[in-house]
């Protein structure tokens, strides 16, 4: 025995420990470094599954039906194999839409249905408080055990129990009801919730080996043993008590389990609401059956062990098998371990269950019955969450307190199951069929919980003894076809398989029935577009609502239920009277993280003039929301295109600048002269005439420099614009080579200079307008007449045949182009040579050449040694067609 | 021993011009063809005035005017900025690189040599 106050003490202190992880992890949250944010943590979080009930029930099971404690988790690692397909939608959708709770999940699908989501609610709260109930149950049995009283406290002040209930009250209120958006995740929570599955696998581990190689040599002995005594062989065969293994028995346990675990208040919870990040789920969804696997591993030995050493109350070998056997330490780990597992399943369900009571059923009734004027609401809400975590577990333990040994809290956890097994099709079928309306959804709930109550809920209650069982016999009335646990004489199933057999039936049949029965009203139809489709990628989101709703109204609207500070970032960029369909459905999401989305939605109505839906119209608005993701590109791509235009525009509009300041500079320049010259003759009239004929003579080169550049400027202007004339015809680069340098004779000869042609003697024809072509090889003679030496200057000038081209280069053996200016020659006004020694240019005749050569498709460059001369070069093709497309390509 | 006047410019016909001018009025002239040169005849010859062109290989016309006002010595040197760019932006730089007065190409010879009186004056 323990001593009862060093059990308190260990309990309290395991509290605390709880509280202190909860608050480390909301801290954290806080900065942004989140604790759960980790596949790990996240699956731990999932075995919030592994309750009080499977901690001694398993074992207790185990004892008394061998392997049939599995289904029980087969079920969860068989539904864990769907995870990433069913867990991530769920995710998805409830992320999306800011839903918070499997109420007010089913609630939204079917139209934002309160009713829809009152029943749900309603039904969680009848099947699961039982189930809480049992959870204490546990805590105070465990205590008994440890403490070696016989009964629990007559005395509800003196009962640890309820003070185990109040202190977890307080915690489920501090994480759970910390902020009113409960999209916002209880990370505090979570950490906690992670770190009591840790908790109650290592306990339960340490129990199983203690028993296992402490008071056996192993597993196998354990089962030698047990195949020794006739009563303990059985449980190791399939098929316990009857003759044949219960097929329909094991697949009805595996299939409730396998729902349960996706449907289980808590399970949503941790799993949906608390998701952080989707991709966890791949890992969650094998790491949690892992868990699985291994909180069972020591269920059997346990059992068998405890039963072999002849210990009474299988439910309690966990504890009782470490205290007889002289490991009072390890007893009480193993108890907090089941604390660990019951206060883990306390905490959360009470605090989904919380949200949905205030969201579902206490809201809804108190904005319809009593309106609450004006003011910020939220206080108010977190005070009814408040009130309901405490009410429900109050409602666990006063159900505890009168139920005690009863059957009806025995049995509980398996009907609990059952009852939210109900929400299977609904859900199931609503992520996943359209077709699904809220007529079929309502009237299979009702029809699957009404068979639950009868088939289940009532025998387990005649069972205790509290009404008469009578009716379980004979059917109510005498009528036989009736009686609950062989409904239509359905006879030679257990009662569990019976009952879900038959509620499951009705609720998918009528489901299904009635969907396929009546059209879906038009909200009923875009809520079904938007969960199934919820993966669907849309630029942007189909908003379905259509009408008039005033700013200021919403604005007061979204201040009640959220607050002023985190209603004004919804309307900081809005600053018309009326807002658009989008801002509506921001606001009715952001209302719906704090009281569900069927409130939600009644509150938006009771503020805007809203239009009725039909189903054209949600057709129409799918149809402009696909329309509008055409827009979107259309008008992405479209300003792109501005924004290059534009870009090129300024840049141009740059060159352009840069060209006409350069022009200017080149105009003036000669009109400098021109103009002071000629004033200083008016104002000398008996200037020298040497001196004048000096002057003249300028002015008359200056002129000649003006009119050359004037040409020049403008030939370049026509053919940058495109708006020059081309004349191609055929033209043999050999005579035209040959011509020009004929034309330039007599300028090399005033240089004394020699040209050197050196051509092939025949070449093919090229097409392009010989005078543009004629005009630069003149540029490019004379540029070279302009730099070869005063004594002993060569040109030459080589005119060769490459594959589908022609070359032509003027070399001269000039002082060459400086490395630093090779690369601007071809710029415009780029002068070669010192402006002293320089012959007249303007510098544009290389720009022009360039682009006669570009224009035929053909590239110009230079190649020079300072020192060693220069030579310029252009290369033709020779096939026109592909001339204009290289050039083009070239180009672009 | 006359009043010594340094032109920089470039252009050969432009100097022929300013040349002219400037020994018309009895001016001691000297010759620069870069910025280079420029700076160095002035640091050498101590011109009290400089007709100088923005746009010169080299070291530019604004080169120049910060060099000679940055040196102790030679600072006192009036300067002249000619310049074929008749853009404000030119005319504010040279201004800022801290010449006297500015004159845009194609000048006025009797509005230059009345400026180049009063800037000698």
């Amino acid at each position: 025995m323990i001593p009862p106050i060093l059990v308190v003490g260990a309990s309290a202190a395991y509290l605390l420990l709880l509280f202190t992880i909860a608050a480390f992890g909301d801290r954290r949250a806080a900065q942004g470094r989140s604790v759960i944010d980790n596949a790990g943590i996240y699956a731990l979080s999932w075995a919030v599954y592994c309750t009080a009930w499977t901690y001694f029930g398993s074992v207790g099971r185990a004892a008394s039906g061998g392997v049939w404690f599995l289904p029980i988790y087969l079920g969860p690692m068989l539904a864990m194999l769907l995870a990433w397909i069913v867990v991530r939608k769920m995710a998805r959708i409830a992320r999306t839409w800011r839903i918070t709770s499997i109420a007010d999940f089913v609630a939204s699908r079917y139209g934002k249905s309160p009713l829809l989501a009152a029943l749900v609610t309603l039904i969680t709260v009848v099947g699961i408080v039982p189930y809480i109930a049992l959870q204490l149950k546990a805590v105070s049995a465990g205590y008994l055990v440890l403490t070696g009283h016989g009964a629990p406290a007559a005395a509800w002040w003196s009962d640890s129990t309820l003070y185990v209930a109040l202190a977890l009250a307080a915690f489920a209120i501090i994480f759970g009801t910390r902020h009113l958006d409960l999209a916002e995740r209880h990370e505090g929570m979570v950490a906690a919730i992670a770190f009591e599955s840790a908790v109650k696998l290592v306990a339960f581990l340490a129990v199983g080996a203690f028993v296992t190689w402490g008071l056996f040599a192993g597993p196998a002995d354990i089962w030698a043993r047990a195949e020794a005594m006739p009563e303990l062989a059985g449980l190791l065969r399939l098929n316990q008590g009857g003759a044949t293994f219960d097929y329909a028995q094991w697949f009805a346990l595996t299939l409730l389990a396998a729902l349960s675990v996706l449907l289980l208040p808590r399970q949503f919870q941790v799993m949906v609401v608390e998701c952080v990040d989707e991709r966890h789920i791949r890992r969650a969804a094998w790491l949690f059956p892992t868990y699985l696997l291994l909180i069972n591993i020591f269920v059997l030995p346990i059992a068998l062990g405890g039963l072999l050493l002849g210990a009474p109350d299988p439910e309690t070998f966990v504890l009782s098998l470490p205290l007889a056997e002289g490991a009072p330490w390890l007893a009480l780990f193993a108890y907090v371990g089941g604390l660990s597992a019951a206060t883990g399943m306390l905490i959360v369900e009470t605090v989904a269950i919380s949200t949905m009571v205030c969201n579902d059923l206490v809201m809804p009734t108190l904005l319809r019955l009593a309106p609450p004027k004006g003011g910020d609401l939220t206080r108010l809400l977190l005070n009814i969450r408040r009130a309901a975590i405490v009410g429900v577990l109050l409602l666990g333990y006063l159900y505890f307190r009168i139920a005690g040994e009863a059957y009806a809290l025995v049995s509980i956890g398996l009907i609990s199951f059952a009852a939210v097994a109900q929400f299977a099709p609904a859900l199931l079928g609503g992520i996943y069929w359209r077709g699904g309306t809220r007529l079929g959804a309502l009237a299979g709930l009702l029809a699957g919980f009404a068979v639950w109550t009868w088939t289940l809920m009532l025998p387990s209650v005649a069972k205790s003894g509290w009404i008469g069982d009578a009716f379980l016999e004979h059917g109510p009335f005498g009528i036989g076809l009736l009686a609950p646990e062989r409904l239509f004489g359905l006879s030679g199933l257990d009662s569990l398989s019976h009952s879900l057999f038959w509620s499951l039936l009705l609720n998918t049949g009528l489901y299904v029935g009635l969907s396929l029965a009546r059209a879906p009203s038009a909200r009923e139809a875009s809520q079904a577009l938007l969960f199934v489709d919820v993966f669907r990628q849309r630029a942007s989101e189909p908003v379905f609502w259509r009408g008039r709703a005033r700013l200021e109204d919403l604005r007061a609207l979204a201040t009640r239920f959220l607050g002023a500070t985190r209603a004004a970032p919804l309307f900081a960029h809005h600053g018309r009277a009326l807002a658009d369909a989008a801002l509506v459905d921001r606001v009715e999401r952001q209302i719906a993280g704090a009281i569900g989305t069927a409130s939600a939605r009644v509150m938006i109505s009771s503020v805007a003039q809203e239009e009725p839906l039909s189903l054209d119209d949600v057709l129409e608005i799918l149809d402009e929301a696909s329309h509008l993701r055409g827009y979107a590109r259309a008008l992405e791509q479209t300003s792109g295109e501005l924004r290059a235009a534009n870009e090129q525009l300024q840049s141009l509009d740059h060159l352009k600048d840069d060209f006409m300041s350069s022009v200017t500079h080149e105009l003036r320049t000669p009109l400098t002269s021109i103009r002071a010259l000629s004033e200083l003759m008016l104002d000398t009239p008996d200037m020298e005439a040497d001196q004048r004929a000096e002057f003249l003579g300028i002015i008359v080169s200056e002129s000649e420099r003006l009119t050359r550049l004037v040409n020049q400027v403008l030939d370049l202007a026509k053919i940058e614009a495109g708006a020059a004339e081309w004349h191609s015809t055929d033209v043999d680069l050999r005579a035209l080579v040959q011509d020009a340098a004929r034309a330039t004779s007599e300028l090399f000869r005033e240089k004394g200079a020699t040209v050197t042609l050196d051509l092939p003697a025949a070449v093919p024809s090229l097409r392009a307008d010989p005078d543009r072509l004629t005009q630069v090889v003149l540029n490019l003679l004379s540029n070279a007449a302009k730099f070869v030496p005063a004594a002993g200057g060569e040109v030459t000038v080589r005119l060769h045949e490459e594959p589908g081209a022609l070359t032509v280069a003027v070399r001269d053996n000039g002082p060459g182009v400086p490395l630093a200016d090779q690369a601007s020659v071809f710029e415009k006004f780029r002068q070669g040579g010192d402006s002293l020694t320089r012959p007249p240019g303007t510098g544009l005749g290389l720009p022009i050449s360039r682009q006669i050569v570009d224009h035929f498709g053909g590239t110009m460059w230079l190649e020079s040694e300072p020192g060693k001369g220069a030579s310029f070069a252009f290369r033709l093709p020779l096939r026109p067609g592909g001339n204009q497309n290289g050039h083009k390509s070239a180009d672009s | 021993m006359g009043t010594k006047v340094l032109i920089a410019d470039d252009e050969p016909n432009i100097v022929v011009s300013l040349d002219f001018m400037m020994r018309r009025e009895g001016y001691d002239v000297l010759i620069a063809r870069d910025g280079t040169q420029a700076l160095a005849m002035i640091r050498a010859e101590r011109p009290r005035l400089v007709l100088l062109d923005a746009m010169m290989p080299g070291l530019t016309g604004f080169d120049v005017c910060e060099a000679v006002r940055a040196d102790p010595e030679v600072r006192e040197t009036r300067i002249l900025m000619l310049t074929a760019k008749g853009r404000e932006s030119d005319v504010a730089r040279g201004l800022g690189a801290g010449a006297d007065a500015y004159m845009t190409k194609p000048f006025s010879t009797r509005d230059l040599v009345a400026k180049v009186r009063d800037m000698l004056a």
